[in-house]
């Protein structure tokens, strides 16, 4: 199957600052993919450049069939686009913004009324739909963009920063809402945040974008497997009481081939080893004598791998930020 | 949730299978900019003043009618209806002549913030997502701000008419109804003209309170410091008077009117006067060989209409160049606050 979006060797420059460099990406139907990366990155360029509102310096973007920079009209029928900043008219209440955008989007007139209420309810906004947008709290804004995306009945919704905001309980929920709604009606959902937490709870698959280049992509095992091979995996054992003998126990483990390291702090026992030997290593440990209370296998989570990327990139990051100081002195334009 | 989903999906196939019957985008804006426009303060303020300035001078002229529709030195008093536009006591200026003042205040009023504020308030993004075209976005702000204005003018005019018939008992000649409504159109004009360049500083401007301020400080100049300024320019640079032939003192006569006429004030009321009075037969000076054999009577409205002609389609050529320009600007512009 085609994917769904398909964007080559898009570019994307104002002035001299590099906001997209040849970001090359596939995302098939049914995926939930997060667009991860830091503030600045080029996350919203990229996605407006996907809906046609920005022209790219060179390279195409194919979203659902269409060419978003030659027949954009083509493109916003069939994606949801819910920007980073969402403002509604503050004189309409949200249920007439919400009209309005189901009008813009040719649904005819009848039982329009009706549905729009639906679908209120559906994003939680059912008691609220009749106050002024103006009354709303960030969270229901949220929500009300949602909506706004979903009436179109789209095909792919891509959500900027949506996350941004929100109370950590409001984001869980929030969240949960747009996995379900995904899983229901088979959506495709792009999303982009600086959140890590928020896009490990949801998404298939990560993209990592910094600087304006997609670093890696591929599901969170994939990414950490990639990056970490070389590091091992870390087992984590801690004994009821302090070991009898610690020398004993260092030097029973040292002759075994897939222990890279091994050391004792007190009570905790911490192993780093190349393979998946945790269960011989806890029947050894007990026929040792010791008593075990707990034992963890560290988990690659985005928070390293977010911070593996960075670490490579912060050079790049402080060069940019030189160059964004410069225009004070020289030119105006970005 | 599963079921209100599965009614979504229900919906949006009969949604598509009707398809086709609906408003199209454009027509859903300008009904929803027409809500705006009518619903907001600022438009009910200036509603309320445009039309208490047509109901004073309308009661100025109704009690004096008798008296200028009885002098016969005038050669427009036959025109009964024009009377009531124009004529006056002396306690106020007529309408054509406070509308001069007023149109301008109107158009930037329903102009200045038509594209920045849903910029800054981030709902231009949002409208952009839909599948409508850009240049749609400018035209529904246009359109719907001149369809309110020519509502409201053509009304004021059909309810001036209608009170004049009621009031005096005159019949309507089809001239002067031309002349009225030539008049309402051309105040439309004249108020698009401001429109397109409030819209043009709404686009260039983020900040509303800036392109609002641009607008009238130039409806501000050309009312008020432009003809200050050419009158001072012009004594430094024309010649003594007393020194020049009747010919040259024509020709430089037509230079300073059509140095004024770059003021769109000045080509409205030239034109305004000529639609309301129909004796005039120029705007510019005339030389007794012209004036001689003249009978001071009134023109046809044909006649009138080529005298307008120039003014009427140097604010209408105005208010494109500033439209085109606007449009120009808002098709290239970044649309990311």
């Amino acid at each position: 199957m085609k994917p769904i979006i398909d964007l080559k060797n898009l570019c994307k420059s104002y002035g001299s600052h590099i906001a997209v460099d040849k970001l090359n990406l596939q995302i098939e139907r049914g995926e939930i993919f997060g667009l991860l990366g830091p503030n600045g990155a080029g996350k919203t360029t990229s996605i407006l450049m996907m809906l046609g509102l920005t022209e790219p310096d060179s390279g195409s973007a194919i979203v659902c069939g269409h060419d978003a920079s030659r027949d954009p009209i083509e493109v916003k029928r069939k994606v949801g686009y819910m920007p980073d900043n969402l403002g509604f008219y503050p004189q309409l209440t949200g249920l007439e913004n919400l009209l309005y955008i189901a009008r813009l989007n040719a649904m005819p007139e009848k039982g329009i009324a009706e549905y729009a209420r639906g679908m209120m309810e559906l994003v939680g906004l059912g008691a609220a739909s009749d106050k002024p947008a103006s009354t709303y709290s960030r969270g229901m804004k949220q929500r009300l963009g949602l909506a706004e995306v979903l009436i179109k009945a789209p095909e792919l919704i891509i959500l900027d920063e949506p996350t941004l905001g929100i109370d950590p309980a409001g984001v869980k929920e929030f969240l949960e809402l747009i996995k379900s709604l995904q899983r229901e009606q088979g959506l495709t959902v792009l999303l982009s945040s600086h959140h890590l937490h928020h896009v490990q709870q949801v998404c298939d698959r990560v993209g990592i974008f910094v600087e304006g280049k997609l670093l890696a992509t591929g599901d969170l095992p994939t990414l950490s497997s990639e990056l970490f091979a070389s590091t091992g995996i870390e087992i984590l054992i801690q004994l009821t009481r302090l070991p009898k003998d610690a020398d004993a126990l260092k030097s029973n483990f040292s002759g075994w081939p897939e222990i890279n390291s091994m050391n004792v702090n007190g009570d905790r026992l911490q192993f780093n080893t190349t393979g998946e030997i945790t269960p011989k290593l806890i029947r050894r440990i007990i026929e040792l004598g010791e008593d075990i209370r707990a034992v963890s296998q560290k988990q690659y989570g985005l928070d390293e791998i977010y911070e593996k990327y960075f670490e490579n990139n912060t050079n790049i990051t402080l060069d940019n930020e030189s160059i964004k100081r410069k225009p004070l002195f020289g030119n105006r334009r970005k | 949730m599963k079921a209100l989903s599965a009614s979504r999906y229900l919906a949006t196939e009969e949604n598509k299978a009707k398809a086709g019957s609906q408003l199209s985008p454009f027509k859903v804006m300008v009904s929803k900019e027409v809500s705006d426009h009518v619903r907001s303060w600022r438009f009910i303020l200036l509603l309320a003043l445009v039309v208490l300035t047509f109901f004073a001078s309308l009661y100025i002229s109704m009690s004096n009618i008798r008296a200028s529709f009885s002098n016969s030195g005038d050669p427009d008093h036959a025109f009964l209806y024009l009377k009531l536009l124009s004529a006056t006591d002396g306690s106020m200026p007529p309408f054509h002549v406070l509308m001069s003042f007023l149109a301008p205040l109107l158009g930037i009023t329903m102009g200045f913030d038509a594209i920045n504020s849903e910029q800054n308030s981030g709902s231009l993004t949002r409208l952009l997502a839909q599948p409508i075209y850009r240049d749609n976005i400018l035209l529904a702000k246009f359109y719907s701000a001149m369809l309110i204005i020519s509502t409201l003018f053509i009304s004021l005019t059909l309810l001036m008419i209608g009170g004049g018939l009621l009031f005096t008992g005159v019949r309507i000649e089809p001239s002067e109804l031309l002349r009225i409504l030539g008049f309402t159109l051309l105040t439309m004009v004249y108020v698009g003209f401001y429109l397109s360049l409030s819209i043009l500083f709404s686009i260039a401007f983020r900040q509303a309170a800036t392109s609002a301020l641009t607008s009238l400080g130039i409806w501000l100049f050309f009312t008020v410091f432009y003809p200050i300024l050419v009158n001072l320019v012009i004594r430094a640079f024309l010649p003594d008077p007393a020194y020049l032939s009747q010919s040259q003192l024509m020709g430089y006569n037509e230079l300073i009117m059509d140095i004024m006429r770059i003021a769109p004030g000045q080509l409205y009321s030239d034109a305004a006067t000529t639609m309301l009075m129909p004796s005039i037969r120029s705007l510019g000076p005339m030389s007794m060989e012209q004036l001689s054999g003249a009978i001071p009577s009134p023109l046809p409205f044909r006649e009138s209409l080529v005298i307008v002609w120039p003014q009427l389609s140097g604010l209408l050529a105005g208010s494109i160049a500033f439209f085109a320009l606007a449009y120009y600007i808002f098709m290239r512009r970044e649309i990311r606050s």
